[in-house]
């Protein structure tokens, strides 16, 4: 079909019609509309909203900040860990922020290479959220080994001991996959920026502002000499990303599967904590996108229903992954016959935690089935509701994972509780705070939707847009 | 024909603006068969098949940056082998620490070879557009501005061998290129 039909849906059949997507961009925005209406965003006077929701997150991230101080000063007695659950929310809390993170690699790399150009609206916030993700999730790692001040030792550099790092264990696989995760992700991010921060540079009026984004934008200049190295680095970075993301979370299962626990020690870990993290990342991402379009309204014409849609069906099949990973552990803990295996998961589902349970399993199985119906999934307010259970109930299912399997060891006698203080609740609290706060600064100063990916995905950016085929 | 820049400094090239990605590709096209070498299109974004109509070779950063992941995978096996085995062998769990260990030291062999890869494809990429830089002649145009908003530029450079200032200024306008314009240096 020409595109010439496509744009003039009236002169087709019925048949036909069902073909024909819709078109990406909403009410025929132009190239110079979407250049004004995102850099007006960056551009015009900070909003009334944007100062009272700093006065809000810019406390919090104090009040974590104050924490981690006093913890640094005082020793990680003052979180709740003890024997025996000696990994308790700093690592339920990593292991949840880094999964957030990951559906935003998913939308920049794995959707790319797809070439699912859908992704073109949401993939630069998807991405910041990542960045900010994972600057809350590297400070619970870095902070619980108990004396900061030796966190170098993790570093494979020569010390005054000549003892070197223990490459097979998978707390170092971890460091050096979450440093290379954030470093990837960060260049990955900056990459797409250059030509929109030249569009900033391009349109500045004050010097100040022309400085930073210049030097920023790298003298960005738009040709196509420039353009074909840039899109073959995108490309790449896009396929090394990829393998990336699947790793990085594979990674953090095997803190848990390479140990001798019952409940931790499954071959099914890793791609159960992929799906994992990408059904939480992106209700995450539509967490904080729905509210950015409900006050930037214009942006429904970019972040259309289309896309919430499409994003709820992920997370209806990612959360449909997980809730067969659940039902194939329980399978396993009976059909293995053995019985630390078969106690785990008994006093998982009903031991002294089995509030947290059947919240993970409400919250991971049941609430998302909400979307096989389209009203849930196109009803914004419906959307927003219902992505919470996903948010909430992946902090459980780490808790689940976690608590519940170190608070019942293999006698009895070494069997005991995890309670949180008040020190592990105001950090994770202070955590949402900083995300929050990075998220405000990055819509006030960045472009929060990549302009050129979007003009390029317009029907007129079509070279032979308009001729006959 | 206008002229922006310094008039005393050497001519960088001839500049022509056109509306549309159709009008900037076909222009190209023409281009390339007049024979020209050095000279540039430009768009706010890629435009697909510019590099066909362009006669652009396949960018060769693909195999600079074989030769980057190669170069981390080599720097994880000399580190972990390197270590684990000769400096100092750790034995953990009674486990042999000889090079056929592999699985065991892979993540990090995988996560080093990512992590320099992604290094060399941005500042390989970075090097091979002659970037970053702080100024270039093209930015004296005023008109040049729209580059990264909806308008779409062509640029024949003063160092093209087929280059004369009639004869380009002729060319582009036959292309149906506007607000022709001459760029010299600051």
């Amino acid at each position: 079909m020409s595109n010439a039909t496509a744009e003039h849906p009236e002169h087709l059949t019925e048949d036909e019609k069902q073909l024909v997507r819709q078109p990406l961009v909403l009410n025929k925005r132009t190239m110079g509309w979407i250049s004004d209406y995102i850099s007006s965003i960056v551009e015009g006077k900070t909003p009334t909203w944007w100062y009272i929701s700093m006065g809000v997150t810019v406390p919090l991230t104090l009040m974590c900040l104050a924490l981690l101080g006093y913890l640094i000063s005082t020793g990680v007695g003052v979180w709740g860990n003890n024997h025996p659950v000696g990994w308790a929310w700093d690592i339920t809390n990593f292991v949840f922020w880094i999964g957030i993170g990951h559906a935003g690699t998913l939308i920049s790399a794995i959707l790319f290479l797809t070439r699912q150009k859908w992704r073109t609206s949401i993939n630069r916030a998807a991405e910041a959220m990542t960045l900010f993700a994972v600057v809350c999730a590297g400070i619970y790692p870095a902070l619980h080994v108990g004396r900061v001040w030796m966190a170098w030792f993790l570093a494979p550099v020569s010390n005054a001991n000549a003892i070197w790092q223990n490459f097979r264990s998978p707390l170092l696989w971890d460091v050096f996959a979450v440093s290379t995760y954030f470093t990837v992700s960060v260049l990955f991010w900056y990459t797409g920026l250059i030509p929109d921060l030249a569009t900033l540079r391009d349109r500045c009026t004050t010097k100040i502002r022309k400085f930073i984004y210049g030097v920023l934008a790298l003298g960005w200049r738009g040709g196509n000499r420039q353009w074909r190295h840039y899109e073959m680095a995108y490309l790449i970075l896009a396929g090394l990303s990829t393998p990336l993301v699947l790793s990085v979370h594979s990674v953090v299962s095997f803190d848990f599967a390479t140990s001798v626990i019952p409940g931790w020690h499954t071959t099914i870990f890793p791609p159960y904590f992929v799906a994992g993290a990408i059904f939480g990342g992106f209700a995450m991402v539509l967490t904080i996108m729905i509210p950015a379009c409900a006050i930037y309204k214009p942006l429904h014409d970019l972040v259309t229903i289309d896309h919430v849609d499409k994003m709820c069906k992920i997370i209806l099949l990612t959360g449909s992954i997980v809730g067969y990973a659940y039902l194939m552990e329980l399978f396993i803990a009976w059909y293995g016959a053995n019985p630390y295996e078969k106690a785990a998961f008994w006093y998982r589902a009903f031991g002294p935690y089995w509030w947290a349970y059947w919240s993970m399993m409400f919250c991971n199985v049941i609430a998302p089935q909400m979307f096989w119906f389209k009203y849930f999934r196109t009803h914004l307010i419906w959307v927003w509701v219902i992505v919470q259970f996903p948010n909430a109930g992946m902090w459980f299912e780490r808790f689940v994972i976690i608590a519940t399997t170190l608070a019942r060891d293999f006698t009895p006698s070494a069997w005991g509780m995890f309670h949180p203080t008040w020190v592990d609740i105001c950090t994770f609290v202070g955590t949402f705070g900083l995300f929050t706060t990075l998220f405000l600064l990055f819509i006030r100063f960045l472009p929060m939707i990549c302009m050129f990916e979007v003009k390029a995905v317009l029907p007129e950016a079509d070279p032979h847009h308009g001729e006959a085929h | 024909m206008d002229a922006v820049g310094n008039p005393t400094a050497p001519v960088y090239g001839i500049a022509a603006e056109f509306q549309s990605a159709r009008d900037l590709y076909h222009a190209a096209e023409k281009i390339r068969e007049a024979g020209f070498s050095k000279w540039d299109v430009f768009s706010p974004f890629p435009i697909h098949g510019m590099d066909e109509a362009m006669g652009l070779k396949r960018s060769i950063l693909g195999k600079v940056v074989f030769c980057g992941g190669l170069t981390g995978f080599l720097t994880a096996v000399s580190l972990e082998f390197g270590t684990s085995s000769f400096l100092y062998p750790l034995i953990v769990a009674g486990k042999p620490t000889n090079l056929y260990t592999v699985p065991a030291f892979f993540p990090v062999k995988f996560e080093l070879t990512i992590l320099i890869s992604a290094f060399t494809a941005v500042f390989g990429m970075l090097i091979m557009n002659g970037l970053p830089r702080l100024n270039h002649q093209l930015f004296n145009w005023d008109r040049f501005k729209k580059v990264t908003e909806d308008k779409f530029f062509v640029a024949i450079e003063s160092e093209d061998p087929k280059f004369s200032t009639r004869s380009v200024k002729d060319f582009l306008e036959s292309l149906g290129g506007t607000n022709i314009t001459t760029i010299h240096g600051d």
